[in-house]
């Protein structure tokens, strides 16, 4: 069983649902992120994507493109990010799934990559351009290196739902909104439709992302998935951590990077009962 | 021979396919079904042949471009007149052709990207025509650069939108136009300028644009007698080529030429050629040559025509430029300048700057070969937009 199951496994059994934090690696130093991922680790993430800055994120808002940015200006590079997921693996609990553009993968090498993968002990793998049509190297090397390329299900894909499915692996990332990543006011009305949905064709765990940014939003998630994905909410604090950074206050740094980890807290904190079924 | 139908996956041999968000996968499906239906319905074709025939002015000329030919003293030099089209570039064949589209599968809202304008120009040309509403993203860069045309767009009642990401050029506003269009897939056509982008695009620009390439067969073979022996064309995504070169993939004896973008030079960083410098990767959905870095980030293109300035380049381009069956050279923004400069003097038709890099190849090339050797130029658009720019670049020239 892979990790991913194994923490979905535990946390059914336990009637917790998943908390998925993302944060772009190297925003704003490979260091900084390293000791977010060890806080978003301590206070109870299950799962935590790592984003690996890309110049031109097409799936991605303006948060997570600025993020990149932060990051790439800072010099940051795949082999860099890599080196911080081996660093990080034996210090949390959390599984580790790397978010990428299908282009570094492309250059790294699909085969190189997944291994790699497997040798820093990252769990998962999701690429936002890579359609189940275009996956099938991947997916195999994914299945060579016992790492899982999650897949994700949009509110527009009907009838290709089943397809999705049938070749998914770890999770199913379930897109909540049409359009890019990005905080949104209120949770999309068909949502549980959607799940339900996704439900009836897989028995792989379905998590919740794009536009999820409070923690009364995930609760009304959890209610019903069993993952709520959260990136563009916990990067846009990342900014002031950025800009404190850059002024050189350590002192403002440290209570930016406090007010992140606590606010993720909050977001897990409603996952922690299930309330399905209440 | 070369195979130039996309396989199933949208392959044009190892190039192409459907690299974008699994949200816009069901509606990149049912466009190759509409595309499908709608081309080969009699209805859409007689509306699309009389709005190209009579509100674009099709077929444009072929024109013997007799000073020049004498001016360099080899080769024979035909240029086929795009500039000749309504709103001055080829552009507008291909948007007549997905408008039409856009309006026949009920779509009300279309929305366009676009480096040099033209593009932009052309959909908002065709949005007023049809009566679609139409919004045009563009680089906050290229914005600048091509006032004129933002006036003009906005004059048909278009919406202008400046891409403020990235390098703030062609390459990030098909990046926002693609955003947007995951937002609004529902109810918004995304008519793309180019062969760019992922399947079935490059197929159905290439096929609304290759109007371009089968005049230039019938007319050649009216004037000459024969087809020609080089066709020359500039590449930045590469539609005006991919229309003038398609009817010929098959006629080994007709030399295709395409001509990059080479900026201050391919000895230095900043540039626009692909083929040359670029190998593999992903950009805008589709697997083709690319600028980037070994990590596979996309660097940035440079040229002072903002229609070529581009790091990627159609898959069907790549495809060509790999099996050998067309050649790519790089022009320099100085050599265009001189190019843009020299036709207008020499033949009284102010080029645009992307048809100058042609133009300039054909001068490098005609001297070398014989005056029994005919050469076509896509002249693919005219040059007025560039005025300004071009002034500024000359120096000393106020305007």
């Amino acid at each position: 069983m892979s990790s991913i199951a194994e923490t979905f496994r535990r946390l059914q059994a336990n009637g917790e649902k998943a908390f998925i934090p993302f944060l772009t690696a190297g925003d704003p130093s490979i260091e900084i992120t390293e000791q977010l991922i060890l806080e978003l680790d301590r206070i109870g993430a299950d799962i935590i994507e790592i984003g690996i800055p890309y110049s031109d994120p097409l799936a991605d808002g303006p948060t997570i493109q600025e993020a990149a940015l932060r990051a790439l200006n800072a010099g940051v590079r795949m082999p860099h990010v890599l080196e911080m997921v081996r660093r990080l693996r034996p210090q949390v609990k959390a599984s580790l799934v790397l978010f990428t553009y299908a282009n570094p993968v492309f250059q790294w090498g699909v085969e190189r990559f997944f291994e790699t993968a497997r040798e820093i002990g990252a769990d998962g793998v999701i690429i936002p351009d890579l359609p189940l049509e275009e996956s099938q190297e991947a997916l195999a090397a994914a299945a060579r290196n016992g790492v899982d390329l999650v897949p994700l299900v949009a509110p527009t894909s009907q009838q290709r739902i089943s397809k999705l499915c049938a070749q998914g692996q770890g999770f199913i990332y379930c897109v909540a909104a049409l359009g890019v990543t990005g905080v949104r006011e209120t949770v999309n009305e068909d949502l549980p439709q959607i799940v339900a949905n996704v439900k009836q064709h897989t028995d792989l765990p379905v998590a919740v992302g794009f536009g999820v940014g409070s923690p009364e939003q995930a609760e009304i998630i959890g209610r019903y998935a069993d993952g709520v994905i959260v990136g563009s909410a916990l990067v846009k604090r990342v900014a002031p951590i950025a800009d404190a950074l850059a002024a050189g206050d350590l002192e403002l740094l440290e209570a930016k990077k406090r007010e992140l980890v606590e606010f993720a807290a909050s977001l897990k904190a409603p996952l922690r009962q299930s309330r399905a079924g209440v | 021979m070369s195979t130039t139908t996309p396989d199933q996956r949208g392959r044009f041999g190892n190039f192409g396919g459907k690299f974008v968000p699994e949200t816009l996968m069901n509606a990149l499906e049912q466009l190759e079904r509409d595309y499908e239906t709608y081309t080969k319905d009699p209805e859409f074709i007689a509306q699309l042949r009389y709005y190209l025939n009579v509100y674009s002015g099709r077929p444009t000329s072929l024109y013997y471009a007799k000073n020049l030919t004498e001016q360099l003293g080899g080769a024979k030099i035909y240029l086929k007149r795009e500039d000749l089209n309504h709103t001055g570039a080829h552009k507008i064949n291909n948007c007549l052709g997905q408008g039409l589209l856009a309006k026949m599968t009920g779509k009300k809202r279309v929305i366009a990207e676009t480096g040099a304008g033209q593009h932009g120009v052309a959909t908002a040309t065709v949005s007023a025509l049809l009566g679609l509403e139409c919004t045009v993203f563009m680089g906050e860069e290229d914005i600048e650069r091509q006032k004129l045309n933002v006036f003009r767009m906005k004059l048909m009642g278009a919406e202008v939108v400046p891409a403020k990401s990235g390098t703030r050029t062609l390459k990030d506003a098909t990046n926002e136009a693609i955003r947007h269009w995951v937002e609004h897939v529902e109810d918004t056509f995304y008519i793309i300028g180019s062969v760019v982008g992922p399947h079935p695009y490059p197929m159905i620009v290439r096929d609304f644009q290759r109007i371009i390439g089968d005049e230039t067969r019938e007319q050649i073979l009216e004037l000459e007698g024969r087809l020609p022996d080089t066709i020359v064309a500039c590449v930045g995504g590469g539609s005006n080529a991919m229309g003038i070169f398609y009817p010929f993939v098959n006629d080994e004896s007709v030399k295709l030429i395409g001509v990059e973008a080479a900026g201050k030079g391919i000895d230095t960083e900043e540039h626009a050629a692909t083929i040359t410098l670029g190998r593999p990767g992903i950009i805008h959905g589709s697997l083709t040559y690319l600028l980037q870095d070994e990590y596979g980030q996309v660097q940035p293109a440079h040229s002072i025509s903002a229609g070529l300035d581009y790091p990627g380049i159609g898959p069907e381009h790549a495809h060509l430029a790999e099996t050998k069956r067309a050649t790519y050279l790089p022009i320099t923004d100085d050599e265009a300048l001189d190019a843009f400069q020299m036709l207008s003097r020499v033949e009284g038709i102010i080029p645009a700057l992307e048809s100058s890099h042609a133009i300039a190849q054909v001068v490098k090339l005609a001297p070398t070969l014989p005056k029994d050797h005919i050469i076509v130029v896509s002249l693919s658009g005219r040059g007025d937009k560039d005025v300004h720019s071009v002034a500024q670049a000359l120096g000393g020239i106020d305007v």
